[in-house]
């Protein structure tokens, strides 16, 4: 074989030759091309494999919005959407926390329970102790990350199951949450309040949302361009430029419509750019660090990863205390949405919906395999559905029924994936 | 004691790598080890045989780390040193590949190759990982079509090829293989057996466990031969019957006889490669 030498040469060739003998395109088993073509052909293979990634989201959400917008046709206005986009936030918040739990393979059980406790604390703290809100919030963030250090202890040093561990905490914290709340049973939150108004009234003017989708599709391009550019340098294949550009656009005009047709009405929350900041902060730790790393290397094998050096108590640790201090920022932003903290606060579908959301995002329960973006795509459809529901004046039973048929379906979905991705030999 | 004797005729080679001389290892009144003597030499393979019970899987551990020995001395380089835990190993340049290979299903060839040792920790540098990946693979000749693809696609063979290439990354002077084809079928056994080729011709030291002795006929310059703790015999490959590793393991012919010729074995090969 002449491999060695032609990976030399394309080491050695500058940018513009080395396309044709990239170091990762040269087995002739390879079928798939470079280019927009080959990119497409890629797509196509893994889809076929059993890869479906987000496409069974996407899919869900269109035949969602066709189905209720022809039941009641408010539901794709522009008014509800605007609203339905802030519903999402405190338990997609706390989604983003389960999706780092998951990765490890591991659960918590407790999320709800941890953010009614948040939201309890929040309001005990700035409406009864009059302490000030940036102080209160923090106060209800060490608690999460205390929360998350003591499952980590126990799970670590005792070795209880996080299921037993976190079944104990959303018990003992709902008691905790009463206890706090005292015998009023709910505290309010003053409407004039800063946190109130970021939940339910803030809204970015509309100059600035089509700045943030301007950015947006730049910054894919530009950092799609430079990556591809260095691997490129470095004798490696590239994306194509005519790919990324397709993608950009499509996000441009995409997201340029979408925000056109929201800020007919309120436009897009603060909330929720808070939201996806989060989520695309939570996927570069995930995807591009090596902490993001080793959750995904605990999750597939933890001895493998013990034996490659990393300190997997550690890691299992990190994760509960990323989970609780997520479920805590949800309670908070849960609190501030309602306006209220109270005895019902985070009790409830908020556990499993936060549980179902990361899972219907195409996070495994197994461990391993999973995105922040999950945590998004997963919140989105639970909270269409919710939101659909109740524009039909169907109650919170038809609710829970056709939610739990959603997770079983998407759970469903998943697991005959793995099968057919273990059949064509992908993990 | 005879093998005593032959011992004490062989100082700590001269142009060996690794030199392990007495080595004994106790578990409690269990003698694992017993004044074990073994040299690897750069670019040179060493199988070590024996059946279940004669301590290889110890002499690895030993020198993997994972177990301190009784007594004896270790030489790696022309010093003593001691190897406490597997991160002295690492660092000395010992690497190990166990038999289960500890990878990761879920993660990609790049992704496991720098598992805990990934490049730029808070901005992974993707880029120059995979060049390394791909440079690691082409020179161990490994017929992986992509790095981008999870190791749980790989088949058995291309998984002992990324755990090989893993242990390489820190350039070791000495890679140990605990029986490295067991799992494997013919074309993948083959596959590994060119592999380990590939490291002798790099240079390395190659410590091979293994019970097949057809692979160990097939690549091996040395054959150690552990019975019951002890040196049971070493053998050059090249002027070895398969019966006689095989009487040597079991034990089955006249101990002295098979040391004797064992001996003037050594010393004819010896000689030849002096010319």
């Amino acid at each position: 074989m002449t491999d060695a030498d032609t990976a030399d040469s394309a080491d050695t060739a500058d940018a513009t030759t080395a396309a044709p003998a990239a170091a990762d395109r040269q087995d002739e088993r390879l079928r798939s091309g470079a280019g927009l073509s080959g990119a497409l052909a890629t797509l196509k293979d893994r889809v076929g494999s059993g890869d479906l990634g987000v496409l069974p989201v996407i899919l869900g959400l269109i035949v969602i919005a066709v189905v209720f917008q022809s039941l009641n046709s408010i539901f794709l206005s522009a008014a509800n959407l605007s609203n339905l986009l802030l519903e999402t936030v405190p338990v997609g918040v706390i989604a983003i926390g389960i999706v780092c739990v998951l990765l490890v393979a591991e659960i918590d059980l407790s999320v709800g329970s941890v953010s009614g406790l948040s939201s309890a604390l929040l309001a005990v703290l700035f409406v009864t102790k009059n302490v000030s809100p940036i102080l209160a919030v923090l106060a209800c963030l060490v608690m999460g990350i205390g929360i998350g250090l003591f499952y980590g202890v126990v799970y670590n040093r005792i070795g209880v199951p996080s299921f037993v561990i976190t079944l104990a905490g959303l018990l003992a914290f709902l008691g905790v949450q009463l206890e706090i709340l005292g015998s009023q049973g709910a505290v309010n939150l003053p409407f004039g309040s800063g946190l109130v108004k970021f939940a339910q009234l803030q809204f970015v003017p509309e100059w600035l949302a089509y700045v943030f989708v301007v950015v947006a599709a730049v910054a894919l391009f530009v950092t799609g361009y430079l990556r591809a550019r260095e691997r490129r340098a470095a004798g490696l294949s590239g994306q194509s430029v005519v790919t990324l550009g397709l993608v950009s656009i499509v996000l441009l005009v995409g997201a340029g419509l979408f925000v056109s047709y929201i800020n007919s009405s309120r436009g897009v929350g603060w909330m929720f750019i808070l939201f996806v900041a989060l989520v695309l902060v939570m996927n570069y730790v995930l995807t591009r660090t090596k902490f993001g790393r080793s959750l995904f290397a605990v999750g597939g094998n933890p001895e493998a990863a013990r034996r490659a050096g990393i300190n997997v108590r550690r890691v299992y640790m990190s994760a509960f205390v990323l989970c609780s201090t997520f479920a805590a920022l949800g309670g908070v932003l849960a609190a501030s949405r309602l306006a209220a903290a109270n005895q019902s606060s985070g009790t409830g579908d908020v556990n499993l919906n936060a549980i179902a959301a990361a899972v219907i995002g195409g996070t495994s329960l197994f461990g391993g395999r999973g995105s922040a973006f999950a945590a998004l795509l997963g919140i989105l459809v639970i909270q269409s559905i919710s939101n659909g529901l109740t524009l039909l004046s169907l109650g919170s039973s038809y609710r829970f029924m056709v939610t739990g048929a959603v997770l079983l379906l998407a759970v469903g979905l998943d697991s005959i994936a793995r099968r057919s991705r273990a059949s064509s030999g992908r993990a | 004691m005879a093998t005593a004797e032959t011992h004490e005729s062989r100082p700590a080679g001269t142009d060996s790598i690794l030199s392990l001389r007495g080595v004994s290892k106790n578990f409690g009144a269990v003698a694992a080890l017993t004044d074990v003597d073994l040299d690897v030499a750069e670019g040179h393979v060493v199988a070590i045989v024996g059946d279940n019970g004669a301590g290889k899987s110890t002499l690895v551990k030993v020198l993997a780390g994972v177990h301190a020995p009784t007594s004896g001395t270790i030489t790696f380089e022309g010093k003593q040193v001691q190897v406490s835990d597997p991160a002295a190993a690492h660092e000395l340049g010992i690497a190990t590949v166990y038999q289960d290979l500890a990878l990761c299903e879920n993660l990609n060839v790049v992704e496991n190759l720098f598992l805990g040792h990934e490049l730029r920790s808070g901005r992974l540098d993707e880029v120059a990982m995979e060049v390394r990946s791909w440079e690691l693979l082409r020179e161990l000749s490994a017929k992986i079509p992509t790095v981008r693809i999870p190791v749980a696609s790989l088949s058995g063979g291309q998984r002992q090829t990324v755990a090989i290439a893993r242990s390489l990354l820190g350039d070791p002077k000495i890679v140990m293989l605990d029986e490295p084809t067991a799992a494997l079928g013919v074309a993948q056994t083959a596959e590994v057996l060119n592999l380990i080729e590939r490291l002798r011709e790099r240079g390395h030291g190659v410590i091979m466990i293994s019970h097949n002795m057809a692979d160990v006929q097939a690549v091996a310059d040395d054959v150690v031969v552990l019975r019951l703790g002890r040196n049971n015999g070493v053998f050059k490959v090249a002027d070895v019957s398969q019966e006689e590793i095989v009487a040597a393991i079991t034990g089955a012919t006249d101990n002295a006889v098979s040391q004797r010729s064992a001996r003037t074995q050594a010393k004819s090969t010896d000689t030849e490669e002096g010319t």
